[in-house]
């Protein structure tokens, strides 16, 4: 395809506005990077690798440690995860093996709504019905069960790490099913033909067929998810318990990074403060960056090191 | 038209074999023998007798209340190759995915009828589809290796997938290979990924692949059609020497190809049976003009 | 799409009898997931509406918050302040986002669409508290004064990739014989791309605005410490503005009962903006690929 001479100007000219909007994109995400880099560089060169350690938050002091916020982001984030994984891949295979098309779009739709909701309305749920469910109804039932256990220790509050990993995964719940549902649904069916025409049952086709072949795709679908859990940020906000420790029950309150951003920010004091707190982004944001490269990495891995 | 008697009657004699599906277990000499050579035939009759593998018998199978195939009812004679031919979409490939219950897999399929392996009916409820599955085998129009695993593990999925092991695995993959004639192509790569290999070898692999479940019956839908004729002529060559040892079904829309390597062949047109009779006399007198139309190009 | 409704017939051997089993507890199973994913989404929007709609009224809808300790108040200076700042994003976001899309489609340049790609994609994985802090330290900071323009401009930053991705993705359905024909009459490439391609793909990209307009409108976390919200009407972009998430968080963990009705009411008002813009796209993208 060739320009034409006496068009080119005005193609140049457009396509130059393209590459411009592209390039725009571009900056934007070196303009977030670089503006919390520098807003958090005094915060971050005076703490050293303490921001990361350190346990103390103390504002007043000067003393701004991101641990136990780190925790509760990653503890929160993880129990999410365990929660919505299979939850979320469950029904994507559902929808895309089991169901007829019909009630698949059903579902998918209610799905889609699901992922629509505002989160401060998944924590405005959490705080009022969720947590004092959670507080009256099933907490002391499970300390009753398993009241030996730390991961179940102290008095049942009904926010916590436990409430904020259960609304997390009720909200990346959407995400990972969606995406799956895609992924599941580009495995061919020839593919599953192969397997079904050996004998196979339905579930060796899905188990021993598809998601050997929709592996890589299903994992990105997770880290969706994980990527959604880590940075939400109000309805965690809400029932996390907003307490600036470490504990390994479920149902302690504690506190994530995203929260203390949040509740903290608009009311820092010192530029200290704002630095230490953009630190928290930074670390936020690191995080959120690196768990996502491993997977990536993970995902090429076993693409390169497996079969496919 | 030369009034060839014995494939129309071969028909009849299919057709009106409905319910009675005893009558064609039975001895074969009067029921009109579909796999027998004309005088003229290039090969010399088989000797051995052989029996009826499957009966088709008068099978109605569609999508929804759509009606792809309409009361067909043919013979598959034990260790012959049969051909499907006809035009596209006249419901070839139906007709081999009812044979191993293949077709219901589809949402909103229906199938009305008969279909007798060894004189019983597959649909009859005495054997699970998982299980007739594993006697009739399939390999598709498109090789459909699996691409996550290994050659070796391609060849051994029937076993892998249902959650058993072989006796003896790599005894079964060599064997499966060798009469998929693969073996020496890929012995030193077993360990390969299954979508490593062409075309034609990645056909191979599936055949490999069906054959290591030990089916008695192999159907083949369209299985050269995307390869190159090299590789078409080595899977045809490879579907003579199993002809020895497996049934095979296979539906073809090239009328040489059935011509090579089919004993028997089923003309379908529309959803219908017009005609089912030994391969040499229905390519040089068809005994229906639309056969006729077919096979000398003249539709489809 | 192949659904298995093999009848499940006697099982012959115990091996096909277990099989068979564990086929049927992973249908299950599946179904369990299935119901256990729905159930929240029933629970939500349910306790949404039985607790919304009693505080929901004409009044509510209009007027603006009373102070402290009086009952009654609305939220109507957060139900057009999220439209404003929702349509200002747009506003910012889609003169970038969407002929970003357009470079994405065309294919032109793959190494530098490939680092677009890819920023767009970490954009949107972005926490968005972080990208509200951005906002804060770009347009807050500088003029010491919250505003409504950076409240929109943080909105904007959350929406632009999703507007690129779909523009992008929409643009891609156009078939090439299309623009194959239109560029073989001899239209130079920017016609066709106006005239030819984001006609046939503006649905698709009508639909992708409207989905960030309504993932903007519900945002809270990047407006806390850039619109930061407000007590009364205001429409200056210089102004610190209401929204209303802010105003329904804010409400949430408030210590007043009657704020907590207020709470519902505006959650029950966002819920209803935010999905209706969704099923608005929703059918505009089915209806296009049809
Ligand atoms: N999944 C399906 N749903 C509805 N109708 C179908 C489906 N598959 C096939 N059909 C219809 O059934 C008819 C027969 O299809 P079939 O695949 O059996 O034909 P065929 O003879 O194998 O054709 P070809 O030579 O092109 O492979 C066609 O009219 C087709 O449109
Ligand atoms: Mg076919």
């Amino acid at each position: 395809m060739q320009a034409r001479p006496n068009t080119s100007g005005a193609d140049t000219a457009f396509h130059a506005t393209l590459v411009l909007a592209g390039l725009g994109v571009v900056t934007v995400l070196a303009g977030v990077a670089w503006e919390l880099l520098s807003l958090s560089g005094e915060a971050l060169s005076k703490g050293g690798i303490g921001f990361i350690t350190g346990m103390t938050w103390d504002p007043v002091a000067e003393e701004f440690g991101a641990l136990p916020a780190l925790y509760g982001t990653l503890v929160t984030s993880a129990l999410a995860l365990l929660i919505a994984v299979p939850l979320g891949i469950g029904s994507a295979v559902f929808m895309s093996e089991i169901a007829s098309s019909r009630v698949a779009t059903v579902v998918g739709v209610l799905v889609d709504l699901l992922a629509a909701i505002p989160s401060v309305i998944y924590g405005l749920w959490g705080l009022f019905v969720l947590a004092p469910l959670l507080r009256e109804h099933v907490q002391p039932g499970v300390q009753k069960l398993f009241g030996e256990l730390p991961l179940f220790a102290g008095p049942p509050l009904g926010v916590g790490y436990g409430t904020a990993g259960l609304l997390l995964a009720i909200m990346v719940i959407p995400v990972i099913t969606a995406v799956s549902r895609e992924v599941l649904r580009a495995v061919p069916d020839t593919q599953r033909e192969a397997a079904y025409a050996l004998g196979a049952t339905p579930f060796e086709v899905i188990r021993g067929t598809v998601f050997p072949y929709a592996r890589s795709g299903l994992v990105g679908a997770v880290v969706l998810g994980l990527g959604r859990a880590l940075g939400e940020t109000m309805a965690v906000t809400m029932v996390i318990g907003n307490r600036y420790d470490i504990s390994a029950s479920l149902f302690a309150p504690g506190y994530t990074l995203a929260a203390v951003i949040a509740n903290e920010f608009t009311e820092a004091f010192s530029p200290h403060y704002l630095s230490a707190l953009a630190g928290l982004g930074v670390v936020l944001l690191g995080t959120t960056l690196i768990l996502n490269a491993a997977a990536r990495l993970l995902v090429r891995g076993v693409r390169h090191g497996g079969a496919g | 038209m030369n009034p060839m008697p014995m494939p129309t009657e071969t028909r009849r004699i299919a057709t009106g074999a409905a319910g009675r599906d005893v009558a064609l277990v039975a001895p074969r000499p009067h029921l009109g023998m579909p796999f027998q050579r004309d005088e003229d035939s290039p090969t010399a009759p088989d000797k051995e007798p052989r029996g009826i593998k499957m009966v088709i018998d008068s099978l109605t199978a569609g999508y929804g209340s759509h009606a792809v195939l309409r009361n067909v009812s043919l013979p598959v004679i034990e260790r012959t190759v049969t051909a499907v031919i006809g035009p596209s979409g006249c419901g070839k490939s139906t007709l081999v995915r009812c044979l191993n219950r293949m077709h219901e897999i589809i949402p909103n399929a229906c199938v009305s009828g008969r279909v007798l392996l060894d004189g019983r009916d597959i649909y009859g409820g005495h054997l699970d589809p998982i299980e007739l599955r594993r006697r009739v085998g399939m390999v598709f129009q498109k090789p459909n290796p699996f691409p996550t695993m290994t050659v070796r593990d391609n060849v051994l999925a029937g076993w892998r997938l249902t959650g058993t092991r072989p006796p003896n695995a790599d005894g079964v993959v060599e064997d499966a290979l060798r009469r998929a004639a693969l073996w020496d192509e890929v012995k030193d790569r077993l360990k390969a990924p299954g979508a490593s290999l062409s075309g034609g070898q990645a056909q191979r692999l599936c055949i490999a692949r069906a054959l290591a479940v030990r089916p008695d019956v192999l159907l083949m839908d369209e299985p050269c059609s995307a390869l190159d004729p090299i590789a078409t002529a080595r899977i045809e060559e490879l579907i003579h020497e199993l002809a020895s040892s497996v049934t095979i079904v296979i539906v073809t829309h090239n009328m040489q190809q059935a011509a090579r390597v089919s004993e028997n062949t089923a003309f379908l047109y529309m959803g219908e049976l017009i005609e089912f009779g030994a391969t040499a006399g229905l390519f040089t007198r068809p005994s229906d003009p639309r056969t006729e139309d077919y096979i000398t190009g003249r539709f489809g | 799409m192949i659904v298995n409704n093999v009848g499940l017939l006697p099982p012959i051997s115990p091996r096909l009898r277990s099989r068979r089993i564990a086929d049927r507890v992973f249908r299950w199973a599946v179904m369990a997931s299935v119901l256990l994913v729905l159930l929240p989404l029933v629970a939500i929007m349910g306790t949404v509406i039985v607790r919304g709609a009693p505080a929901l009224d004409w009044n509510f809808l209009t007027s603006l918050p009373k102070p402290v300790g009086e009952t009654g108040g609305g939220v109507g200076h957060a139900i057009l302040g999220t439209l404003f700042l929702a349509l200002g994003g747009l506003l910012i976001a889609v003169p970038v986002g969407v002929p970003a899309g357009v470079f994405l489609a065309s294919d032109r340049m793959p190494r530098l669409g490939g680092t677009v790609r890819l920023c767009a994609d970490v954009l949107s994985g972005v926490p968005s508290i972080v990208v509200g802090m951005f906002a804060y330290t770009l347009l807050v900071l500088p003029f010491k004064q919250f505003s409504a323009m950076a409240g929109a401009f943080a909105l904007a930053v959350i929406m632009l990739p999703t507007i690129a991705r779909t523009t992008e993705e929409v643009v891609r359905l156009v078939p090439s014989t299309m623009t194959e024909a239109a560029l073989a009459l001899g239209a130079p490439r920017w016609r066709v791309m106006m005239q030819v391609v984001l006609p046939s793909a503006g649905k698709g990209v009508a639909a992708g605005v409207i989905a960030a307009f309504s993932r903007g409108a519900g945002e809270t976390a990047p407006l806390m410490f850039t619109a930061f919200g407000s007590q009364f009407l205001t429409t200056s972009p210089m102004q610190p503005i209401a929204a209303l998430p802010l105003v329904l968080f804010n409400y949430a963990v408030s210590p007043y009962d009657d704020w907590h009705a207020q709470a519902w009411a505006a959650a029950l008002v966002l819920a209803t903006l935010v999905l209706a813009g969704n099923v608005i796209a929703k059918v505009a993208t089915t209806r296009r690929s049809r």
